[in-house]
């Protein structure tokens, strides 16, 4: 194992407290909705300049890691993802906590929530170099590609009605438009407004798509917010231990999917999630119980957010581009420290480098005690708390959280029409995960599709750019594949009910 | 610190300015230092830099660090005058973009309106291909953009930004024809350039530090050769007068008593001239620059008719 000899730096008293705090830190952070894993590495950062390069790594680090599970929590309990990672969490989170099994939910966030930021970190720790070079196969054409694949997801995800789930595509895609254009620089549905020239922030859509909702119903149903059976368990590890050794491919793939898009700068804990939690549905036997509450689902979301942590300190440390946007902030922690990234970081600077890394490592295992103590904790206190007080603390936090992404007014006010306007879409059988889908992947693909176009027209083939490349083939091969497949899906369930008849 | 005041006061001798002083203990709590982009860029790194200083030159005043990030910066600069003006409060300004965003559409601010009381140092433009380039040499590239007008790539961040000025600068000085490739911040125009799918980028000399032996750079514009990359030619040895870069500096909402205003900058100048922020700065490849509010209407004339005289290259109207 590389750097062994590092890792008893990693374990001493004052680095065990260091990762202890930082895990309790951004799991609490990242549990607030709105308060993202980014901003609880922002906030956390000033905390870490005095201390020696690795051990503020480790910090920071555990801050991001713990933030990551905590969006989890608010995912599960309130439907409401914590941070945008947390969004494929909330399908079957929010199910499964409604019938009463809410403990099991947090339970097995928890445990993939570790595993995945295991092996995000053995990644890290063995295959670092090596794997850095996948960020730099990506090219604009590459992201173009990604970003259609992903909207195709939208077709396997959305309950129901497809072509409700694709209005509802087109509405984010329209919404990722607004403001000023990333690359080229026109002004665009402004209305001349300065409020709406940041564009509509993805943080703000998701409180109010998921969460403006929920309050709402709460408020104008008289039924209990949460249905309880039986005697409350604070936690039911063996229950969930069972789950996880029934599902460890499904944990595997979601770990390696997330390490990998991890590793691309430019996508992130949101993307790895979708794509591990589609893939875990097509893979599934019972495809059908996704959605509805399925153990499976968290299983793929939560071990594949956690595994975007390791993989995004890749290109991070080994080519100076932050592969997450916490990844960023951590960059410019690192310069601040005076420490230079890049390939020589791994010989020249190796104790704080493997430093870090046992860290990050021991801090992914400290999350279990912590993350089922504190899930304990927040769903005990969910359960006791009236609607009468629950609804609006929750209320007041979405505009805090809002009003958090950029110290800014225009984010709060943004986040209240959106959510209106998700409450009415859902009377009308719309859901929120193909309007967020849509306006996460919409500035991705326009991005890639104008880069990747004006390099082509420099080169002098349009076509070969976005057609000839090996990547982007077989991106458009799965695209295709995961365009046809609820068509053969359908196809074949209908070719075996006429065999059982 | 506390004797090197009274030392300056009693070897002043004049007990006059020293009360004045003393009168007014500002700054007397916390200031907010608003940077109006997200964390982890150059604006936040620098104040950073700046941070623990502050308090040194400050009689022990903090400064507490906040993102206001949208619109490039248009978000946070539409309201400065709007905010507190007691000189607690103090905001980023970084041009090219307070000059542009106005020119462009209507981003709630006027240059005119922004006060910035110090430009403090300035991330100088440079010119790098990967280092497996067949371009060796800044002529290497010049040849090439000229042998096949548009069929050479660049990348870098945003349009009408400081990169695509850079690059807008240069194509009329050198009289060639490349191709601009926007990208969304620095990380994703360095990606570009190390994936190879762009021929050169246009950056500045701290990615050219950051990357390290990633990259080649073929020249910098400055004055004189960055300390850190003697290896860099300037654009001046080589026959083209590009100075530029994007510079930061510290504004203050304008109804700020101007007593308040000379002390804050007094305090940016002394951190400017500490020998261990300078290090710092330049270990980073950041360039310290002294622009106080004695040499600031000069400046910001000279430097808004320099990019008036581009911006019509980047095909920007000039209000």
């Amino acid at each position: 194992m590389p750097g062994i000899e590092y890792f008893l730096n990693a374990v001493t008293p004052f680095a065990l407290l260091i990762a202890v705090a930082g895990i309790v830190a951004g799991v609490v952070i990242g549990a607030l909705p709105g308060l993202t894993a980014t901003m609880a590495v922002a906030v956390l950062v000033p905390f870490t300049f005095g201390m020696d390069p690795g051990i503020a790594l480790i910090a920071l680090g555990a801050i991001y890691m713990g933030a990551i599970y905590g969006g989890a929590y608010s995912a599960i309990l309130l439907n409401t993802p914590g941070t945008p990672s947390a969004i494929c969490t909330t399908f079957d989170g929010y199910p499964m906590a409604k019938r009463g099994d809410g403990d099991l939910a947090l339970t097995l966030a928890c445990l993939a929530s570790v595993i995945g930021g295991l092996i995000g970190g053995v990644f890290l720790l063995m295959l670092a170099p090596p794997l850095a070079t996948v960020a730099l196969r990506f090219g604009p054409v590459e992201y173009f590609w990604l970003a259609l694949f992903g909207l195709t997801l939208i077709s396997s995800l959305s309950e129901g009605s497809v072509v409700k789930g694709a209005i509802g595509g087109c509405i984010g895609l329209l919404l990722s438009t607004i403001g000023v254009a990333e690359v080229g620089g026109d002004v665009r549905f402004t209305g001349g407004s300065t409020a709406l020239l940041g564009g509509i922030d993805v943080v703000s859509a998701l409180i109010g798509l998921y969460c403006v909702p929920v309050l709402i119903e709460l408020v104008a149903t008289p039924t209990p917010h949460m249905q309880l059976t039986g005697r409350v368990a604070s936690f039911r590890l063996v229950e969930a231990w069972r789950h996880v050794r029934a599902a460890w491919f499904n944990l595997t793939r979601s770990s390696v999917i997330g390490t990998i898009v991890g590793i691309l700068p430019g996508a992130g804990g949101s993307i790895a999630s979708l794509v591990s939690y589609s893939e875990a549905r097509r893979a599934s036997k019972h495809p059908e119980n996704f959605g509805k509450g399925e153990p499976d689902g968290i299983i793929a979301s939560e071990s594949a957010n956690n595994a975007t942590v390791g993989g995004g300190f890749i290109p991070t440390l080994v080519l100076g581009i932050p592969g997450t946007p916490p990844d960023a902030v951590i960059l410019g922690a690192l310069m601040v420290q005076g420490i230079r990234v890049g390939p020589q970081l791994f010989t020249e600077q190796a104790d704080t480098v493997y430093t870090f890394i046992y860290g990050l490592i021991i801090a992914s295992i400290l999350m279990l005690p912590i993350g089922l103590l504190v899930g304990r904790y927040a769903f005990q206190s969910l359960i006791r708390v009236p609607k009468a007080l629950l609804a609006p603390s929750v209320a007041f936090m979405t505009v805090l959280g809002s009003y958090a992404v950029h110290n800014n007014t225009h984010e709060a006010l943004q986040m209240v029409v959106i959510g209106g306007f998700a409450w009415v879409m859902g009377r009308f059988g719309f859901t929120a995960s193909p309007i967020v889908l849509g306006l996460i992947l919409g500035s991705i693909a326009e991005g890639g599709f104008v880069q990747g176009h004006m390099i082509g027209t420099a080169k002098g083939s349009v076509l070969m750019e976005f057609f000839g490349r090996p990547i982007s083939m077989v991106i458009i091969v799965m695209l295709v594949l995961g365009l046809l497949y609820p068509l053969l899906s359908r196809r074949a369930k209908k070719k075996e009910r006429v065999n059982e008849q | 610190m506390k004797t090197m005041k009274h030392l300056i006061c009693s070897s002043l001798l004049v007990g006059f300015s020293c009360l004045a002083i003393g009168a007014d203990n500002f700054p007397d709590k916390t200031i907010n230092y608003i940077i109006p982009f997200g964390p982890g860029g150059e604006s936040d790194v620098t104040a950073r830099f700046q941070e623990p200083f502050f308090k040194k030159y400050s009689g022990g005043q903090t400064v507490a660090i906040q993102y206001r990030a949208g619109a490039g910066g248009a978000a946070a600069w539409s309201q400065l005058n709007g905010m507190t003006a007691d000189g607690h409060t103090m905001m980023g300004t970084n041009l090219p973009h307070i000059v542009f965003q106005p020119m462009e559409t209507n981003s709630g601010y006027k240059t005119d309106d922004l006060n910035t009381i110090y430009w403090f140092h300035f991330t100088p433009d440079a010119l790098l291909v990967h280092k497996d380039s067949p371009f060796k040499t800044l002529a290497d590239f010049t040849a090439a953009a000229k042998a096949s007008p548009g069929a050479v790539t660049v990348s870098g961040t945003g349009t009408k930004s400081g990169n695509d000025l850079a690059k807008a600068r240069f194509d009329k000085m050198a009289g060639t024809k490349t191709s601009y490739i926007p990208f969304k911040g620095t990380g994703a125009s360095n990606t570009a350039l190390l994936g190879k799918q762009v021929s050169a980028t246009w950056g500045y000399t701290t990615s050219a530090l950051q990357l390290g032996d990633q990259v080649r750079c073929l020249a910098v514009a400055l004055e004189k050769r960055h300390p850190r990359l003697p290896d860099c030619p300037t654009f001046r040895e080589l026959g083209f007068d590009l100075i530029g870069g994007v510079y930061r500096g510290l504004a203050v909402p304008a109804a700020t008593p101007k007593d308040r205003q000379a002390k804050l900058a007094g305090i940016i100048e002394k951190i400017n001239h500490d020998p261990e922020f300078i290090q710092k700065m330049v270990d980073a490849g950041y360039t310290v620059i002294d622009v106080g509010p004695s040499k600031m209407v000069e400046f910001m004339t000279k430097i808004k008719k320099e990019y008036g005289e581009a911006a019509s290259e980047l095909g920007l109207q000039v209000k």
